[in-house]
């Protein structure tokens, strides 16, 4: 069996089973607690430089499908699970996690006490860490390794993930082929005459947001994460939209500098995750880093306009401190876990962001109505 | 928003008897529901008439009525009490039931009574299968194709458009009572009439069978502010078409992509919100196709349900206690989660282990029924088992499940499948069955492919795999045996799984061997804990299971703790009784500041609550499992006699292993048992048993038979409920049940005494500490002795029996415990015959008799001996004044009354005997024995008609005496059928009949009139499903025609009809009625 081992930058070494390329990768190791989505989480570029570990210990049952990856291929650092499936069983599974691993160079170990290194990482925050199937490589070469990655703070990672050039996106949300109510026709969004023309900044953007904003009605072009306004504005948007991504916000100054040139018109704006931090920093708010992060699909976000509570999907280190926000700015959702802002929103304009993960992939659809309040504000502004 | 402050009293309705598809879960669920409405200052309200629910202790409410779940009932409860709300969702679908009838008929409305958690809209929108499509369809979503019926002309008109296989499902009934997959037209008619039958609105719905197609279930709650969450997402690992009662299921979904999941997530959001559950907790069964993932829903339980006691077990969240507080108006941003105390109860749990649940069968008790699991729910009780793995975890709820297999193999190391016998076991497989799993086992063993075994079982390959993932490792642990055993081959095999047991069966040596090695390496679990949410936030909740896995997070040591050894999966003869005890002995330590650990594995008890106990093991009672809690718990003593024989089997070998066993000693327990002890001990104390012999073959068995004189009865040593005990009339059946008798329990000898023909039975439960003993209760049985203590009803104070001999069996009693340094409980059972006292059995434990006797005087026993185990004497305690003594003889009558499962097992006989058949137990209380008896009779679910038609066949030696109890059911108005041979002798006493065909002759016989009869009396003359009286039973069984099948409970019911002709029953709360209003405390508390 070959071995691996992951090793922490406080030097404890968890050994394991190699499970997905050679070598030897380092990263900051983060845990996510969702039961399902291990492919969505692999494959979304926020996870860029992070070596992720899946709570739940059973992974990889129902395999790869070509239909669920959230970019082009798989993004996260390294991937530590319990228990890694090698024969999937679903109806749409084309190939094996382990294989999906290998195929794309991510580092895998399993047989590990992924709780036990759950319950580190949560006591000590996040570290950095690396993995390694190499078994030349003595314990204290991979302690030292983990040691010397950079880290997470002040890295712009966004820059490594965005698309080299603009580019048309156009794939919908799939059918719903299960029969479950998304299927109908959505009532209370908007519908266009002709498809307005939305502008989304790439910092490493997943395709469950293009493909739920294509199904909102919009044309959408994507435009890599160092746009100037100038150039972003000759494109004629009628919304932008700020996406996700990788990294320290703060660390991603030209799209901050590109964002705060769009507020300061009236275009309809909405940024989710490293976009809503960068709106915050863009309306001169500070971020800060968090302890251990929030990752998984479970955490109950309160909409403070009416108090609702909605159940959606994390994954961020980062958060936005909303002391620091200035007054045309408000916080508009409260993540009830720990109280930190999970949502902005501008008091007269229609310019808004959210923490979390709207578009699922993986996780629940609660949020989705952001998508509608978005298609209404664009069309909104085309009304007026 | 917060909690209502215009109600001001709830009226909770618990679920009754245990019966097959309604257990001690909704115990689980109502107590959690008083607690957290009193918590909020209500006045609780309580009706359930079953007296082993924690939920009915008098503490637990303010007012607190064991009387019949029935709309009659309710309504006197209603009338007299007047609450503000009902809140029926926590009682099962009996609760559901009653609440709608009392909407229905306007009680509710008449006395300003709201219903709350579920309106009575809601609760038909979900339950009319007609309803609830019109809703499904409305969504966009699909369910099968189906149709409704009501008359058996309309059932085989859906039948022609639908076609077959089909499955039929009648409304409002549970555990799908009544109905079935038709796969020919004469199962077809069979299922639709028997569901005609059942259902309260006789509503049937005919669908396309999905059978083989995957199962899920989400358990979902909501808020009046509509927030929604899913608690827990199950898989069922047995496909469609069998009960989910009945299939291992396993948390969380295990087969589904987070897109898959997620829209089945969107789909049971916008159910609830659709159907309009406006609070509460809901369960939404779905079937996806595996094929190309059509999905489709089943059905919706607008309730707390079993699955949601397994949900809250298996993710810590305590669904029905949040239910309870969302129905009293908090929204789930409001309450916190218990178990991080810091983050909202608005959320999602989500696990870092794999929960696997199997159900425990009791086929063996009824030989005639047919064991094929379907869509009619068959099984008594389940297990759960926690691992960090699906392959740890489906391991250990097999050991736990306690049926003789130490993991996935057989009873014995050499049980493996034969290469020869391949296609044998895929066509075993093909039918469900209890023991299907092993099958699957055998047929890998023999050379089946994954494929093959899916086509014959349905089963997902990701299972099966697994499961073959285990097989294969036991293959490997046969070639490496257990001399050149290295720790890493060890460890490897304890991660998967295997117990010391079982790796002692594979290396051909004994568990403690294995154990002593493994204990040398230094290889021993992890315990980790259940915490909702997956290590992200700190847990204060000290709920734990064990895993091989590195890291522990055990508490240290705690020198102040009892560890006390529940009664793991509830099967026939020993359930909710035991597990009350298992809780009482919990709450009564630790109000006496000891702290409690609790180790069980049935996720349907108050035990496995983690707010019963100060450290709860949610784990398999094996001895490995126990000691290693030992290890690392080191607690003052374990307590073995309150969990029924589960911790009994083990109290020897966890003594050995040193764990110390606290209360009588496990020696002077076995000493009970033992047959040559126990005749010395009745020399002693002066007594007679009846004349009695060991035997430990056939030829010895056949020896004592004929030396004391037939009829005998035969049975098993060591086994609890009577199992595989017979009355033997003669020589002719000896050989055959003593065959069976030695099966049950191999090497153990069988016990062969003169069964006492027409024999009262007494039951007596103690309470001794080493000086004193206090008798609990006296409790003469209705039934005369040959019926198991278990099945037969009883009442206290003694009905008929004289004082000298009550006494005299007092005395006795406390001469046993003396002689058998009893300290705790104990329970001796009498017969007496003609004024002479015989002693059947000294059991010095918990008995069955326990929560009833305790209900019944107010004493709790089962505390009292906690405390005296714990060192306590009783008259330290308070419990020695003659106050307390004279409570075991109280000025009113409690009936105890057996509820049994016939009418799931159509074509068995019905008859009742040595060994033990009923699942549950109700109780009846009133001033008078006859009213006493009727309640019991009817929370039994034999509400008997006043007046109408009843039928009487005796046999030839209960004729005469049937006479003047016919004559007085005649001048009460009944009109009596008979057949020929009793016609005569009733007619030559002067009673009028009418007289019917036998069965067997054809024509108009009693089959014809079963739905015109108010009751029916049959002693019997000949057993068996097929005989004439047998068809007769089983067929009262199935359609609920009350009968009566001794003549001393024909005259019990003569003389309850009576008291009730004259005064109509009443209710009464057991505050009113128990001396300090139920509430005892210790003396020097």
């Amino acid at each position: 069996m070959p071995t691996a081992r992951l090793v922490l930058a406080d030097g404890t070494i968890f050994r394991g089973r190699s499970v997905g390329a050679e070598g030897t990768i380092g990263g900051e190791a983060v845990f996510n607690t969702g039961m399902t989505g291990y492919q969505e989480v692999l494959t979304d570029p926020s996870y860029r430089g992070q070596i992720v570990a899946m709570t739940y210990p059973e992974i990889g049952n129902t395999g790869i499908n070509p239909a669920d990856m959230e970019s082009a291929k798989a993004h996260a650092a390294g991937f530590v699970m319990r228990n890694c499936c090698e024969i999937p069983s679903n109806f749409r599974s084309t190939e094996s996690l382990p294989s999906f691993l290998r195929s794309q160079g991510i580092v895998a170990i399993d047989g590990i006490d992924t709780r036990a290194l759950t319950r580190k990482l949560r006591l000590g925050g996040a570290m950095n860490a690396v993995i390694s199937s190499q078994q030349a490589l003595s314990d204290a070469e991979l302690v030292a390794r983990s040691r010397s990655q950079p880290s997470m703070d002040g890295l712009d990672l966004a820059s490594t993930v965005t698309c080299a050039a603009p580019y048309g996106w156009s794939e919908p949300s799939q059918p719903q082929d299960f029969g479950t109510p998304a299927g109908a026709p959505l009532p209370g969004w908007p519908v266009f005459a002709k498809q307005p023309h939305i502008v989304a900044i790439d910092c490493g953007i997943k395709r469950n947001i293009l493909r739920l904003l294509v199904s909102a009605g919009f044309r959408v072009t994507v435009v890599p994460s160092t746009t100037s306004a100038d150039d972003l504005l000759r494109l004629r948007p009628d919304g932008v939209f700020l996406s996700n991504g990788p990294g320290d916000p703060a660390a991603v100054t030209a799209t901050i500098a590109t964002v705060r040139a769009i507020i300061a018109t009236d275009l309809p704006l909405f940024g989710i995750c490293l976009g809503h931090q960068i709106l915050g920093l863009a309306h001169g708010a500070r971020t800060f880093k968090l302890k251990f992060g929030h990752r998984g699909v479970n955490h109950p976000i309160q909409r403070l306009s009416d108090g609702a509570v909605e159940i959606a999907s994390h994954n961020h280190g980062f958060a936005v401190d909303p002391a620091t926000l200035p007054s045309d700015v408000r916080m508009s959702h409260v993540n009830l876990n720990d109280g930190t802002c999970a949502g902005l929103e501008h008091i007269s304009k229609p310019q808004f962001s959210v923490q979390y993960h709207p578009e699922a992939g993986p996780g629940p659809a609660d949020p989705l109505y952001l998508f509608r309040r978005f298609a209404r504000s664009v069309s909104d502004r085309l009304a007026a | 928003m917060p909690k209502r402050t215009d109600l001001k009293s709830i009226l909770l309705v618990g679920s009754g008897p245990i019966i097959i598809g309604q257990a001690c879960e909704f115990d689980y669920s109502g107590t959690q529901a008083c607690k957290a409405l009193r918590e909020e200052g209500y006045r609780i309200v309580l009706v359930n008439s079953n007296p082993a629910t924690i939920m009915t202790d008098p503490e637990m409410a303010d007012a607190t009525y064991i009387e019949p779940i029935t709309p009659a009932a309710l309504r006197k409860i209603i009338a007299r009490e007047r609450p503000d709300a009902i809140l029926p969702t926590l009682g099962g679908q009996t609760a559901l039931n009653n609440a709608m009838a009392l909407a229905e008929d306007g009680t509710l409305k008449e006395f300003a009574c709201e219903m709350i958690g579920a309106t009575a809209e809601v609760i038909r929108r979900a339950e009319s299968r007609e309803e609830f499509a019109a809703v499904i369809s409305g969504l966009g979503l699909k369910m099968a194709k189906g149709e409704k019926a009501t008359t058996w002309e309309q059932c085989q008109a859906v039948r022609t458009r639908i076609g077959l296989p089909c499955m039929i499902r009648p409304s409002f009934t549970m555990g799908g009572s009544g109905g079935g997959l038709a796969t020919t037209d004469e199962q077809f008619e069979a299922i639709c009439k028997r569901g005609l039958h059942a259902s309260r609105t006789h509503e049937l719905s005919i669908e396309e069978s999905l059978y083989g197609w995957k199962e899920f279930e989400l358990e979902v709650m909501r808020d009046r502010k509509d927030n929604v969450v899913i608690i827990c997402s199950i898989e069922n690992l047995d496909p469609m078409g069998i009960h989910t009662g009945d299939s291992i299921t396993v948390a969380p979904i295990q087969t589904l992509t987070d897109r898959e999941y997620q829209r089945m997530r969107d789909a049971a959001l916008a159910i609830i919100r659709a159907v309009g559950v406006e609070c509460g907790g809901s369960n939404i069964q779905f079937a996806v196709n595996p094929v190309d993932g059509r999905m489709v829903v089943i059905e919706m339980n607008p309730r707390v349900s079993r699955s949601s006691a397994l949900a809250s077990k298996a993710t810590g969240f305590p669904i029905a206690k949040i239910a309870a507080k969302l129905a009293c108006g908090y929204t789930l941003d409001e309450l916190k989660n218990d178990i991080t105390r810091e983050t909202p109860a608005c959320f999602e749990p989500t696990i870092d282990y794999v929960v696997t649940k199997i159900p425990r069968f009791a086929f063996e008790k009824f030989r005639e029924a047919d064991d094929t699991l379907g869509y009619q729910m068959k099984s008594v009780g389940e297990v759960m088992a926690i691992g960090r793995t699906f392959r740890e975890s489906l391991q250990k709820a097999l050991r736990g499940l306690e049926i003789g297999v130490p993991g996935l193999m057989g009873k014995k190391a050499d049980e493996v499948g034969d290469p020869a016998k391949k296609a044998d076991y895929l066509r075993q497989a093909t039918r469900p069955t209890s023991h299907r799993l092993f099958q699957v086992r055998l047929a890998m063993q023999a050379g089946a492919t994954i494929d093959e075994l899916a086509t014959t079982t349905g089963i997902d390959p990701w299972f099966l795999r697994h499961i073959a993932g285990i097989v294969e490792h036991e293959a490997r642990l046969r070639i490496s045996g257990f001399n050149g055993i290295d720790a890493g081959t060890f460890r490897t095999a304890k991660r998967d799984g295997f117990s010391d047991r079982q790796l002692g069966l594979l290396w051909n040596t004994s568990e403690e061997q294995v154990r002593a090695r493994r204990w040398q390496f230094g290889i021993h679990p992890a315990y980790k804990l259940v915490d909702t949410c997956a290590a992200e936030f700190a847990a204060l909740t000290p709920y734990y299971y064990s895993s091989y896995d590195d890291e522990s997070e055990a508490p240290p040591a705690d020198p102040r703790s009892i560890m006390v050894l529940g009664g793991g999966p509830n099967r026939i003869g020993q359930g909710i009784e035991f597990d009350y005890c298992c809780c009482h002995a919990a709450f009564a330590l630790r109000a006496d500041g000891w702290r409690v650990i609790m180790v069980n594995s049935n996720p349907e008890t108050v035990s496995t609550d983690y707010d019963t106990s100060d450290y709860l093991f949610f784990e398999p009672l094996t001895a490995e499992d126990v000691l290693e809690i030992n290890r690392v718990m080191r607690p003052h003593g374990a307590i073995v006699q309150f969990g029924g024989q589960t911790p009994l089997n083990l109290s020897l070998a966890l003594e050995r292993a040193g764990v110390p066993i606290i209360g009588t000693t496990p020696e002077d327990i076995d000493r009970a048992g033992d047959r040559e002890l126990f005749r010395d001990l009745l020399e002693k104390v002066n007594l007679r048993q009846p004349a009695n012999g060991i035997a430990r073959s056939l030829e010895e068995a056949a020896q004592v038979a004929e030396r004391i004189g037939y009829p005998v009865v035969v049975r098993p040593s060591h086994v609890l409920g009577g199992r595989a005990m017979e009355i033997v009339p003669g020589k002719g059946d000896l050989k055959r049940y003593v065959q069976e008798a030695m099966d049950v329990n191999p090497g153990s000898p069988v016990l062969i005494d003169k069964y006492l023909e027409n024999a009262a039975e007494i039951d007596v439960d103690a309470l001794a500490d080493g000086i004193d003993c206090v008798i609990g209760g006296v409790l003469e049985h209705i039934e005369e002795a040959g019926v198991h203590s278990g099945d037969a009803a009883c009442a206290i104070p003694a009905y008929s029996l004289s004082d000298r001999l009550v006494n005299r069996m007092k005395e006795i009693t406390a001469a046993l415990a003396r002689n058998l340094r009893v300290r705790g409980l104990m329970n001796v059972q009498f017969a007496v015959r003609n004024d002479d006292i015989y002693l059947l059995e000294v059991n010095p434990r918990a008995s069955r008799t326990v929560p009833f006797v305790a209900k019944a005087t107010g004493l709790p026993l089962a505390k009292i001996a906690a405390l005296v185990q714990a060192g306590r004497t009783l008259k330290d305690l308070g419990v020695t004044t003659p106050e307390i003594r004279a409570r075991c003889e109280p000025k009113y009558f409690a009936v105890k009354e057996s509820v049994l499962p016939f009418n799931k097992f159509p074509g068995v006989d019905t008859l009742l005997g040595p060994e033990m058949r009923s699942t549950g137990e109700v109780m009846g209380i009133a001033p008078t024995f006859g009213e006493a008896y009727y309640k019991a009779e009817m929370g039994s679910g034999s509400t008997v008609p006043l007046s109408g038609k009843i039928f009487i066949s005796v046999r030839d030696s209960d004729k005469r005496l049937i006479i003047p109890l016919a004559q007085q059911l005649h001048d009460m108005g009944y009109q009596v059928y008979c057949t020929q041979g009793t016609s005569v002798v009733l007619e030559s006493g002067g009673v009028p009949v009418k007289v019917l065909n036998k069965i067997k002759d054809g024509g108009d016989t009693v089959l014809g009139h079963l739905k015109e009869l108010a009751f029916v009396i049959n002693t019997p003359n000949a057993k068996g499903g097929k005989s004439d009286e047998g068809k007769l039973r089983s067929a009262c069984a199935v359609t609920g025609v009350p009968y009566y099948l001794t003549l001393a409970s024909a005259a019990a019911l003569v003389s309850a009809l009576r008291q009730v002709k004259r005064t109509d029953w009443q209710v009464r709360s057991l505050q009113e009625l128990l001396p300090d209003r139920g509430v005892w405390r210790p003396a020097n508390g």
